[in-house]
């Protein structure tokens, strides 16, 4: 007997993240001497504004569950995430490790590559683990306007096919993902509402499109059975607000600590099969906070299933992520060609 | 407290102690940002997280109409390169914009303004 049936992915959106967590930024000049700055600023040549994340008086965070629109030279190492999902009434406890990698080519242009490790713990069932697909992507930021603290870019991200472990999940295609990405910070706002102005938002949109759009295997009666493959829209957002950002630019209301450049945020990512059976929409929603520091940023998120279709609990989302072009500014930390 | 507490305060604690980002950004000034100050300051003062490039760091006070209205004697302060000031005159009632420019000493540049006012 065949039949038919739609099919994302295997796995849980929210366990992927290593894939979207990739970072990109803008461009920073390194250091030689005082005297080799006050000579290229002297000459008027020097292109000396903006730096990673940076547009205007805007820094925006590395997001965790969703893409950003920057091109930048970062790694994160590594991405964590820990849920429980159900998937036909079975519950599966999923674990993720995520690295990303990302470098910048030009000062606009981008490279980046990432790889998750996976474990699955069936309830009652055998553990499983093993690598995920490994996925390449490419950036180009396209816009960044300053007094807007404004940033769009578009990119490609690819999962390359048969790269990982089936046992996991892994998929025997590549799925190719176009992507629009935007950021834009409210710091224009008017003087009365000005204690909104350390609100941000960032978001993509791109659509999944499979390499193949079917399989065929046999099930454990010997029947054979045909898995669809749909395209699938992906979309999400972080809202985010910035506490250095009220202190240095609004009101400074005497944080300390931590918490005085933290950045409460709330993170959603969804995804919806747009054909081939199609299905409903699934993703969850992401409350946490970042902590960036100097050459680092640590992150934390609760991971909650945004409807029933999604299913299962609430996990949890961790991140180190390191800027490279702070870490490395003469070596890793600057583009391949140009600066 | 238990060694995950633990691990979790030392994770933390590791960025609680460098100040965001390797650019010079504002930590905080005088008079505050956003506050409103019963009577003139003699000058506005700010520190940022990083030392500055004196010879391309500034700041400058507007008045609501944007005119200039500080003496125009911007400097980093000799001692502590992350302290940018500058001097006013007597201001009268309102509010004043505080525009600065600041040159780590690392090349990045960051910019900014922010607001205070001296009430009536």
């Amino acid at each position: 007997m065949e039949h038919s049936s739609p099919r994302v992915t295997a796995l849980d959106p929210a366990l992927r993240v290593g894939c979207v967590a990739r970072r990109f930024r803008a461009v920073r000049r390194p250091l030689a001497t005082t005297a080799a700055v006050i000579a290229a600023i002297g000459a008027g040549g020097a292109d000396l504004a903006s730096a990673h994340g940076f547009a205007g008086k805007r820094f925006f965070p590395a997001t965790l569950a969703t893409d950003d629109p920057f091109v930048a030279d970062e790694l994160s190492l590594p991405t964590v995430a820990r849920r429980r999902t159900e998937d036909n009434g079975s519950s599966t406890t999923e674990t993720s490790a995520s690295i990303d990698f990302s470098k910048r080519i030009t000062r606009d242009f981008g490279l980046g590559a990432g790889a998750t490790w996976l474990r699955l713990e069936p309830s009652g069932g055998t553990r499983v683990q093993g690598w995920d697909n490994f996925a390449l992507s490419a950036k180009y930021q396209f816009l960044k306007s300053d007094p807007d603290e404004t940033i769009i870019s578009v990119g490609v991200d690819a999962d390359l096919g048969s790269t990982g472990a089936s046992r996991v999940g892994a998929e025997s295609f590549s799925t190719i993902t176009p992507t629009f990405f935007v950021g834009h910070g409210f710091g224009s706002l008017p003087d009365d509402m000005r204690l909104l102005r350390p609100f941000a938002i960032t978001g993509s949109v791109g659509i999944g499109v499979p390499t193949r759009t079917s399989s065929s295997s046999l099930d454990e009666d010997g029947n054979a059975v045909t898995e669809q493959h749909p395209s699938v829209l992906k979309f999400g957002f972080a809202l985010e607000y910035s506490l250095g950002y009220l202190h240095s630019f609004v009101k400074d209301v005497g944080l300390s600590g931590a918490l005085r450049n933290a950045v409460p945020i709330v993170e959603v990512a969804l995804q919806r099969p747009i054909n081939r059976g199609g299905g409903p929409t699934t993703g969850t929603i992401n409350p946490g906070i970042l902590f960036p520091g100097r050459t680092m940023q640590f992150g934390i998120e609760a991971v909650i299933p945004v409807n029933g279709h999604t299913g299962g609990g609430t996990g949890v989302l961790l991140q180190l992520h390191f800027f490279l072009d702070d870490l490395l500014p003469r070596s890793l930390g600057k583009p391949l060609i140009g600066d | 407290m238990s060694l995950r507490a633990r691990g979790a305060t030392l994770l933390i604690g590791l960025f609680v102690s460098t100040s965001v980002l390797a650019h010079a950004m504002l930590d905080r000034s005088a008079p505050p940002v956003g506050s409103s100050v019963k009577s003139s300051p003699a000058r506005v003062e700010l520190w940022f997280t990083q030392p500055l490039e004196p010879a391309f760091s500034s700041v400058k006070v507007l008045d609501g109409g944007g005119r200039q209205v500080d003496r125009g004697d911007s400097t980093v302060d000799s001692v502590d390169a992350a302290h940018l000031l500058i001097s006013v005159p007597a201001l009268p009632s309102g509010r004043y914009r505080v525009v600065w420019r600041a040159i780590s000493a690392d090349t990045h540049v960051t910019e900014g303004d922010f607001t205070f006012d001296v009430a009536p």
